[in-house]
C-alpha cells in the first residue's frame, strides 16, 4: 500500500505536466477564437474613444494642445445648451410614447385570437424594418410645406395648416413623432414576448381570487413584465438620445438649430464645419449619460439572469 | 366546512356572472381591434403615401387641387424606370450589396468563433469579455464617428466603401456575439460530451453540432448584421462623398435630390426600392429574428 | 472487449473532493452498476472512465492500457447519457452514424452497422425520423444504438432510465439486459435506483461520500451488507434500524432492544458477536423479516400497537413503534391489521444484522 502510493506520487509530476499542457492548449485555442473580437473592440472602439478625448483637447487646426478650452467654449454657447435641453426632452418624451404605444399594441395583439396575431404584428413592424433614413424621407414629403398631405387633410377638415418643419415647436414635435413611429414596434415585440411568457394559470388564480381586469394588469402583468420593461426603456433611451438619422434628414437641425441633438450637432460642427476637436468634444458629452444607463442596464440584465 | 362553502360561493358567483364575463370579453376584443386598426393606419401611412407618390405622374404630384392620398390621373412607373436608367441608383445598390455581404461574412465568422469560445471554453477573463461585449453593443455610432473619421482618414480609406466594411463590424459584432453566446449556452453540455466521445474535435464540434443546432440564432444574427449594414446612415454620410462609392441610404437621401427641384416621385421610388431588400427579408424570416431578439438576448 | 481497472482514483473540484480513492476491477464482459445517493461520486467516476473529467490522482486502465491522458474519442468507449444527448438536427440514422462518419468508416460499412444495431433495438422503422418525433423510450433506444454501432470495448451508462416513467423504465431495463447478453460488452452503469442496480448487475458497487462501501453480487449485498449504509440503501422498503445491546444469557447471547424486545442469537454467529457484548450496537432487520407468526420459521413474537397500514394486495405493510423508533413489517393480508389495534408480529432471528455503532460496520 505504501509502495503503490509512492509510485503514484512519483508519476504525478508527469501527469500534471501533460494536464497543464492540455489546459494551456485549450485556453490558447479559446484565445485565438476570441482574438478577432478583441481586435475589433480594441482598435475600433476603445482606441477611438481615447483618441476622441485626445482630439477634444486640440485647437481647430489640431496643431496645439488647448486643454479643456473646447469644453469651456461650448459652455458659453447658447446653442450648446439648447442641444443639451433638446436631447434630454426629446429622448424622454419619445421613449415614454414609444413605451406606451408598444404596451397598448402588445396587449391588443395578445388579446385577439392567436390565428390573426402574426398578420397584425407583421403589419405593425413595417416602420422598424425600413431603414430610418429612408422612411424619414417619406415623412419629410408628408411634412413638405407646399404639398403637405397632412395639411391637405387638416384643411379638408376646416382647420388651418401647420408649419410642420419651420416652426420650432412643430419641428420638435415632428421629430418626436417620427422617432416614435420608428421605435414603437421594438417595444411592441419585446412586450409581446414578455406577455406571452407570463403563465396563464397566474391569471386563472387571480380570477378565482376575484381580481378585475384592471387588478390583473396591476398585480400580475406589470410585476411580471417589470424587468423587461425597464431594460427596454433604458436601452431605448440610449438609442433615442444618440439618434442622428431622423434629425439629419428631416430638419438638419433647423429651424435655427432648435432641433439639434448631440449627434447631429457634433456632425455639423465636426464634419461640416471642419472643427474636429470641437465636434469630438460635443459627442463626448453623451458619454456620461450613456455610461450611467449602460451600468443600470447591466445590473438589470444580471438580476434577470440570476432570477432565471 | 366553512372554507368549502365559501369556495363554492365564489365559484357560484363566477358561474352566475358568466354572461357578463362573455360580454366583457367581447368588448375587450372590439377595443383590441379598434386599437390595432388605429395603430396600423399610423404605422403604414408613410410607406403607403410613399408608394402612392412614386406611382403618380409629375404633373399630378405638382397639382395642388387633387387629393394627394389617391392616384387620380393614371398610374405610371416612369419614376422607377428613370431611377434605374438615369441615376446612379444601381451603382449604390451594387456597393451596398458588396458592403452588406462582407460585413455579414466578417461578423458571423468573428462572432460565432468568439461566442463558442466564450460559452464553452471558459478561460481566464471570459466572463469579463462577455460583459465587455455587451457594453460595447450599447455604444452608439454617433459617439465615435469623429475619431474614426480621423483614423480611417489616416489609413487612406476615406471615400471608399471598404471603409464601411471596416467600421460596420463595430456595430454588428457585439450584438451578434451576444446572441450566439445565448444560443450556444442553451445547448446542453451533454451534447458536446456525446460529440467528444463520437470523436469530434473543436472545429467539427462547432461546424457539425453547434452551428446546426443554433441555426435559428445564426439566422437572427445574420439578419441583424445585414440590416445594420444596409440601413446605416451616419458612417457613409461622414466618410463617403463620391457617387461611385456611395451606398443606398446616403445616395438616395443626398444625391437624388437635384438642386432645389425635388423629384418627389423618383425620390419616393428610390427610397422604396432601397428599403425593399430588408423588408422582403423580414417578411420571410421575421419569426427567427424576433426569437433571436427576445429570447437569445435579453435586450435588443 | 476489455477489462477496466481503477486504482486509487481521486477527483477534486476546487475545494470539494467528489471521489476520494476508489479501487475497482471490472472484468471483461462484466455488467457492473455503480449505485449510491446523489453526490456520492458515482457519475464523476463514470465521467473519469469516459475521459470527460480529468483524473486528479490515481490510474484508469482500459484493457491493460493506462488511459488517464487519452482523450475520450481514443478510449474506444461509448456512452449513453441521461438526457439522451441526441443531435436534434440529425435523423436517427445520422445520429447513430455520426461517430463512424467522423472516423471515416466506408459508407457500406456504416450502413451495415447502423442497420444491424437498429435491428437489435427494433428501431429500423425510425431511421429517417428526427429525435423530436420520437417518444422517450425510442430516444433511449437510439442513444443505445449510437453506442452499439461503434462496437466499443466498454459501454458507459449515466442514469439512462431516470427520465422515463416507471412502466417504460421496467421495459428498458429488460431491453438493456437483453442487449448486454447479446453483445457481451463490458458495461459500467450508473444509477441512484437500487432496483435497477439489483436487476441489471453482475456486480453492484455501492458508493457513499466518494468511497466504495461494498462491491458484490446483488445477493451478497442483500444478504450480507458490509455497512449500515449498504444495508439501508439496498432493499425496499428500507431496513429497520434499532439501537441495541448484546448480553450473555445461559452461555448464549441475546440482542436486547430496550426492555421491549430480546432476540436470541443463533449458534452460528456466537463467536463473531461475543467480543461486542455490552458495546453500543445497531440492530437491522428488513420489513420482510418482520411478519406474522409462521410455523416454518424461528422467531420472537411481540404484540405491537399498529400506527397505520398500507394494504398492497399481495401483502400488507404495517407500521408500528418500538423503543421510540418507527418500524415497518410485512404481513399476510389475511391478518388484516387495523390502525389503533394491536397485532402480533414475529421477528425472524435468522435474518438480523448487527452493526457497530461507532464504525457502522457489520459485525
Amino acid at each position: 500500500m505504501v509502495d503503490s502510493s509512492k509510485t503514484l506520487g512519483s508519476s504525478q509530476p508527469i501527469r500534471r505536466g501533460s494536464l497543464y499542457i492540455f489546459l494551456r492548449q485549450r485556453s490558447t485555442i479559446a484565445f485565438m477564437m476570441v482574438l478577432p473580437l478583441l481586435l475589433i473592440i480594441g482598435c475600433l472602439v476603445a482606441y477611438p474613444f481615447f483618441y476622441s478625448i485626445y482630439l477634444s483637447t486640440l485647437n481647430k487646426a489640431e496643431t496645439a494642445f488647448v486643454g479643456i478650452s473646447n469644453f469651456l467654449f461650448l459652455f458659453k454657447r447658447e446653442t450648446f445648451w439648447m442641444v443639451v435641453q433638446q436631447s434630454v426632452t426629446f429622448a424622454l418624451i419619445a421613449v415614454v410614447f414609444k413605451a406606451l404605444i408598444g404596451f397598448i399594441a402588445a396587449h391588443a395583439v395578445n388579446n385577439i385570437p392567436s390565428k390573426g396575431q402574426r398578420k397584425w404584428r407583421g403589419m405593425m413592424l413595417v416602420p422598424w424594418v425600413i431603414p430610418p433614413a429612408l422612411s424619414t424621407l417619406g415623412w419629410w414629403w408628408l411634412f413638405e410645406p407646399t404639398y403637405s398631405s397632412f395639411n391637405w387633410i387638416l384643411e379638408a377638415l376646416g382647420l388651418s395648416a401647420i408649419p410642420w418643419l419651420s416652426d420650432t415647436f412643430w419641428a420638435r414635435f415632428s421629430i418626436i413623432l417620427v422617432n416614435v413611429w420608428v421605435g414603437a414596434p421594438f417595444f411592441l415585440i419585446m412586450y409581446l414576448a414578455a406577455l406571452k411568457s407570463i403563465p396563464e394559470d397566474l391569471y386563472e388564480a387571480a380570477s378565482i381570487d376575484g381580481a378585475s381586469a384592471w387588478q390583473k394588469l396591476i398585480h400580475v402583468t406589470i410585476p411580471m413584465m417589470r424587468n423587461i420593461i425597464s431594460i427596454t426603456v433604458l436601452f431605448s433611451i440610449i438609442v433615442t438620445f444618440a439618434n442622428f438619422d431622423i434629425v439629419r434628414v428631416l430638419t438638419q437641425g433647423g429651424p435655427r438649430n432648435s432641433t439639434h441633438l448631440f449627434a447631429s450637432y457634433s456632425f455639423r460642427v465636426g464634419i461640416e464645419s471642419g472643427d474636429i476637436p470641437l465636434g469630438a468634444a460635443v459627442s463626448l458629452f453623451m458619454f456620461p449619460v450613456l455610461a450611467v444607463l449602460a451600468f443600470i442596464i447591466l445590473r438589470n440584465v444580471r438580476q434577470r439572469t440570476v432570477n432565471i | 366546512m366553512t372554507n368549502r362553502t365559501r369556495n363554492t360561493g365564489a365559484l357560484g358567483a363566477l358561474i352566475g356572472n358568466n354572461t357578463s364575463l362573455n360580454s366583457d370579453r367581447k368588448w375587450a376584443l372590439i377595443a383590441s381591434y379598434a386599437c390595432l386598426i388605429v395603430f396600423v393606419i399610423f404605422f403604414l401611412c408613410p410607406p403607403f403615401y410613399m408608394l402612392i407618390t412614386s406611382l403618380k405622374t409629375n404633373a399630378e404630384i405638382a397639382d395642388l387641387s387633387t387629393n394627394p392620398w389617391i392616384i387620380e390621373q393614371g398610374l405610371t412607373i416612369e419614376h422607377y424606370i428613370s431611377l434605374l436608367t438615369e441615376t446612379a441608383f444601381l451603382t449604390y445598390f451594387k456597393n451596398t450589396v458588396i458592403v452588406a455581404f462582407f460585413v455579414v461574412l466578417i461578423t458571423m465568422v468573428i462572432s460565432v468563433l468568439a461566442a463558442y469560445a466564450l460559452s464553452r471554453l471558459g478561460f481566464w477573463g471570459s466572463g469579463v469579455i462577455a460583459t465587455g461585449v455587451f457594453l460595447v453593443y450599447l455604444v452608439p455610432d454617433s459617439l465615435l464617428f469623429i475619431p474614426l473619421f480621423k483614423i480611417v482618414g489616416g489609413l487612406g480609406l476615406l471615400n471608399s466603401y471598404w471603409v464601411l466594411v471596416l467600421v460596420y463590424p463595430t456595430l454588428t459584432v457585439p450584438f451578434c456575439t451576444w446572441i450566439m453566446i445565448g444560443y450556444f449556452a442553451s445547448i446542453p453540455k451533454e451534447l458536446d460530451e456525446a460529440a467528444l466521445i463520437d470523436g469530434a474535435n473543436h472545429m467539427q464540434m462547432l461546424l457539425r453540432v453547434f452551428i446546426p443546432v443554433a441555426l435559428p440564432g445564426l439566422i437572427a444574427a445574420t439578419i441583424f448584421a445585414f440590416t445594420v449594414s444596409w440601413a446605416s446612415f451616419l458612417y457613409p454620410l461622414a466618410y463617403i462623398y463620391s457617387d461611385n462609392q456611395m451606398v443606398l441610404t446616403v445616395g438616395t437621401v443626398t444625391t437624388l435630390i437635384k438642386g432645389d427641384v425635388f423629384h418627389w416621385g423618383g425620390l419616393m421610388a428610390g427610397a422604396l426600392l432601397a428599403a425593399a431588400p430588408p423588408v422582403i427579408l423580414y417578411a420571410f424570416l421575421m419569426d427567427y429574428y424576433i426569437a433571436g431578439l427576445t429570447s437569445g438576448a435579453t435586450k435588443g | 472487449m476489455a477489462d477496466v481497472t481503477l486504482t486509487n482514483l481521486h477527483k477534486r473540484f476546487d475545494r470539494t473532493e467528489a471521489v476520494s480513492g476508489i479501487d475497482l476491477e471490472i472484468k471483461n464482459n462484466e455488467f457492473v452498476v455503480l449505485v449510491g445517493p446523489s453526490g456520492c461520486g458515482k457519475s464523476t467516476t463514470l465521467r473519469m472512465i469516459a475521459g470527460l473529467e480529468e483524473v486528479t490522482e490515481g490510474e484508469i486502465l482500459i484493457g491493460g492500457e493506462l488511459v488517464n491522458d487519452v482523450p475520450p474519442k481514443d478510449r474506444d468507449i461509448a456512452m449513453v447519457f441521461q438526457n439522451y444527448a441526441l443531435y436534434p438536427h440529425m435523423t436517427v440514422f445520422q445520429n447513430m452514424s455520426f461517430g463512424l462518419r467522423l472516423r471515416k468508416y466506408p459508407k457500406d460499412d456504416i450502413k451495415k452497422r447502423v442497420e444491424e444495431a437498429a435491428e437489435v433495438l427494433g428501431i429500423t422503422e425510425l431511421l429517417n425520423r428526427r429525435p423530436k418525433q420520437l417518444s422517450g423510450g425510442q430516444r433511449q433506444r437510439v442513444a443505445m444504438g449510437r453506442a452499439i454501432v461503434r462496437n466499443p470495448r466498454v459501454f458507459l451508462f449515466d442514469e439512462p432510465l431516470s427520465n422515463l416513467d416507471a412502466k417504460l423504465r421496467g421495459q428498458m431495463r429488460i431491453e438493456i439486459k437483453r442487449v448486454h447478453q447479446h453483445l457481451k460488452t463490458t458495461t459500467v452503469y450508473v444509477t441512484h435506483d437500487q432496483v435497477e442496480a439489483m436487476t441489471l448487475a453482475d456486480r453492484v458497487v455501492v458508493m457513499n461520500a466518494g468511497l466504495i462501501d461494498q462491491v458484490g453480487t446483488p445477493g451478497e449485498l442483500y444478504h450480507s451488507p458490509r455497512t449500515r449504509f449498504v444495508a439501508g440503501f439496498i432493499g425496499s422498503p428500507a431496513m429497520n434500524f434499532l439501537d441495541c445491546e448484546l448480553s450473555e444469557l445461559d452461555g448464549g447471547l441475546v440482542v436486547k432492544v430496550g426492555s421491549e424486545l430480546s432476540l436470541p442469537v443463533s449458534s452460528g454467529r456466537l463467536e463473531r458477536y461475543r467480543p461486542y457484548v455490552g458495546k453500543p450496537l445497531t440492530l437491522g432487520i428488513r420489513p420482510e423479516h418482520v411478519t406474522e407468526e409462521r410455523v416454518d420459521r424461528d422467531g420472537v413474537s411481540l404484540s405491537v400497537d399498529v400506527d397505520f397500514v398500507e394494504p398492497l394486495g399481495m401483502e400488507t405493510m404495517v407500521y408500528f413503534s418500538l423503543a421510540g423508533e418507527a418500524l415497518c413489517g410485512r404481513v399476510a393480508p389475511e391478518l388484516n391489521p387495523q390502525p389503533g389495534q394491536s397485532a402480533k408480529v414475529c421477528f425472524d432471528t435468522e435474518q438480523i444484522h448487527i452493526f457497530d455503532r461507532s464504525t457502522d460496520l457489520a459485525l
